[in-house]
């Protein structure tokens, strides 16, 4: 057949025919993960975090032992079969207290962790959103609970709690003057994601604005929370061990490394090794939230990938 | 810059006077009655009760006691504590030795923390990037206390190179032990930012055009990398400090510096209320001064933050 047409130049045609829908599909999640699992850092610190969570999840499977069981006549004995790790002053089997001792900092961690997740993405949506003197309003108030350092304003809080300090009264005091930090970064990335022509496009087909925030910007901006949130909640089992190691965290009742490393202060000279097992126990779980919180970041951050 | 300077003087007057309120309101708000949390586990008698009511105005209205409390404030009355003791005698025989530890971190972590980031930084890649890396993961992951405890145990009373506790007088070789534990904790951060930044600034087209033009190593990685690397470690200035005034809380409880944070924790283990939120207080005005030098030293550092809006 003859043409009739001057023959076009088809490679722009072509590219998106060559596009096959079969292909393996990819966006920044998947690519994110595509990263993280080849690297060895996520996989310890991720095996790390899963044994923990069984291990608070389910203590009764690790130790035989009760961590209130105390004798003093074992009074900071060094290991004997059946206690790998001795004694406190108290008597107290050191390494059942540890295994025990491991939800509550979790819990503090996951729950600081929600609420400051929490209060951040809703005052950052919204003030990163809407704009205007919203913004304005909500942003001078993140500088005013940024300005006093959380552990300090946790001090306070608890000084005052003396009767009925319990988990969540702790992670409330620590995570209601931590959020700022999550509300800023999420404001920063939702103005920088609202101007995206597929936000545009968003609103020009007729989608609501609460739907275009929930759809499709906050999916593209939520990566950074992700990020601190998980270095938070290590800095947020500090905090609790911090508080409890002041005397303004958990009650004595309650098995916290925090209040075992205190009460084990006053005979750091002669009796070390009650301070430096749950010392230990306490860093690895910080250390392996940081660490997860570090590849995941370097996953869904290009930018760093580049630096490194 | 005056503009600049000035913009900044006024924002810095809600953020004053909004984080005060909230500490107060935090105090006085919360469920939980302030007067028996003075006395812990015994109960006050009535006439105790009346007089300590009638001593921090808790029978007047909310607005007016903080009036009264921003007005001493202004007045540079701190209020007594539980124990009778003004406070700003209390700060004043405490703060030169807190300020003498904060300084001797600072310049320890500074000193330390960029040359060991800007190696890093230059060296990409190389083994002393690795280690330097994974050596100020641990930092980060280990807490204050922890980190305090181990360098007593281990610098001061096994390997005996410091006394484990600072003797009276704070003389600065007693200092220096504590002093090593808080600048750790800011070490890891001043070395990534450094590291960071000297890899930022090593891409830019000055510094390629310092070498082209035939200038020695040696004086393009100070004048022209170095110096530009330093701005984001300037800024985060601020963030560090945040971390120094709770880390001295700790390490000066654990290591005795007789200092504010020394106070504080006593305060703490007396349960002395009026004086946790004073000295909160005067720590939270100087973090929010702080930050407020800072911000002034980052526009004359950096020309471009002056002129943004």
């Amino acid at each position: 057949m003859p043409h009739f047409v001057a023959p076009t130049d088809e490679a722009g045609i072509g590219a998106v025919d060559a596009v096959r829908i079969s292909d393996k599909k990819s966006n920044l999640w998947l690519d994110a993960w595509r990263d993280l699992r080849g690297r060895w850092m996520f996989w310890i610190a991720g095996s790390i975090i899963l044994i923990l969570c069984v291990i608070a999840l389910f203590p009764g499977l690790f130790t035989q032992m009760s961590p209130v069981a105390c004798d003093l006549n074992f009074s900071n004995d060094g290991s004997s079969s059946g206690h790998p790790l001795g004694y406190t002053f108290q008597g107290c089997d050191v390494y059942s207290r540890i295994i025990y001792g491991t939800s509550t900092s979790l819990s503090v961690g996951l729950i600081v962790t929600v609420i400051v997740a929490a209060m951040g993405i809703v005052i950052g949506a919204f003030a990163g959103y809407y704009g205007g003197w919203l913004d304005s309003l909500l942003m001078r108030l993140g500088d005013m609970f940024f300005a006093i350092p959380y552990i300090l304003a946790a001090v306070v809080v608890m000084s005052l709690f003396l009767k009925d300090r319990n988990i969540l009264v702790i992670s409330l005091a620590i995570g209601f003057f931590a959020w700022p930090s999550t509300a800023r970064i999420l404001r920063s990335e939702i103005l920088r994601v609202k101007s995206a022509d597929f936000v545009m496009a968003s609103r020009a087909i007729g989608a609501s604005g609460w739907r275009t925030l929930f759809a499709h910007v906050l999916p593209n901006s939520i990566a950074p929370v992700i990020v601190i949130s998980t270095v938070g909640l290590a800095a947020a089992i500090t905090a609790e061990a911090t508080l409890s190691f002041l005397g303004v965290g958990l009650p004595s009742n309650f098995m916290s490394w925090g209040n075992d490393i205190s009460q084990a202060q006053i005979r750091l000279r002669t009796d070390p090794l009650p301070l430096i097992y749950p010392s230990i126990a306490l860093s690895i779980t910080v250390l392996s939230f940081i660490m997860l919180g570090e590849t995941v970041r370097d996953a869904l951050d290009p930018k760093a990938r580049a630096l490194r | 810059m005056t503009a600049y300077i000035i913009r900044r003087l006024l924002q810095a007057i809600p953020v004053f006077l909004g984080s005060t309120l909230l500490i107060f309101s935090m105090v006085f708000l919360l469920p939980g009655d302030p007067i028996l949390a003075l006395f812990g586990d015994k109960t006050p008698t009535d006439a105790q009760y009346a007089a300590l009511q009638a001593q921090y105005h808790l029978n007047e209205p909310f607005i007016n006691r903080y009036l009264i409390y921003l007005g001493d404030l202004f007045k540079g009355d701190l209020g007594t504590t539980f124990r009778g003791q003004e406070v700003n005698d209390i700060l004043a025989r405490a703060f030169p030795n807190t300020l003498r530890l904060a300084l001797l971190a600072i310049v320890i972590q500074l000193v330390f923390g960029v040359t060991v980031g800007l190696i890093a930084g230059l060296r990409k890649n190389s083994i002393f990037d690795h280690v330097s890396m994974l050596i100020s993961l641990v930092l980060i992951s280990l807490p204050v206390f922890v980190l305090a405890f181990i360098a007593q145990y281990v610098l001061g009373i096994q390997l005996e190179l410091f006394r484990p506790t600072v003797s009276r007088g704070v003389p600065w070789a007693d200092l220096m032990l504590p002093a090593l534990v808080l600048a750790a904790l800011n070490f890891a951060y001043v070395v990534r930012l450094t590291r960071t930044s000297v890899i930022e600034t090593r891409q830019n087209d000055f510094v390629r055009m310092a070498f082209g033009k035939g200038l020695p190593t040696r004086r393009v990685i100070p004048v022209h990398v170095l110096r530009n690397s330093l701005i984001p470690v300037t800024t985060n200035l601020a963030a560090d400090f945040g971390i120094l005034i709770v880390g001295a809380t700790v390490t000066e409880g654990i290591f005795n510096v007789p200092g504010v944070g020394h106070e504080l924790f006593g305060a703490i283990n007396r349960h002395d209320a009026p004086e946790i939120v004073s000295i909160v207080t005067v720590l939270v005005l100087i973090y929010v001064m702080v930050n407020l030098f800072i911000d002034l030293l980052y526009g004359v550092l950096d020309p471009r933050i002056r002129y943004v809006k």
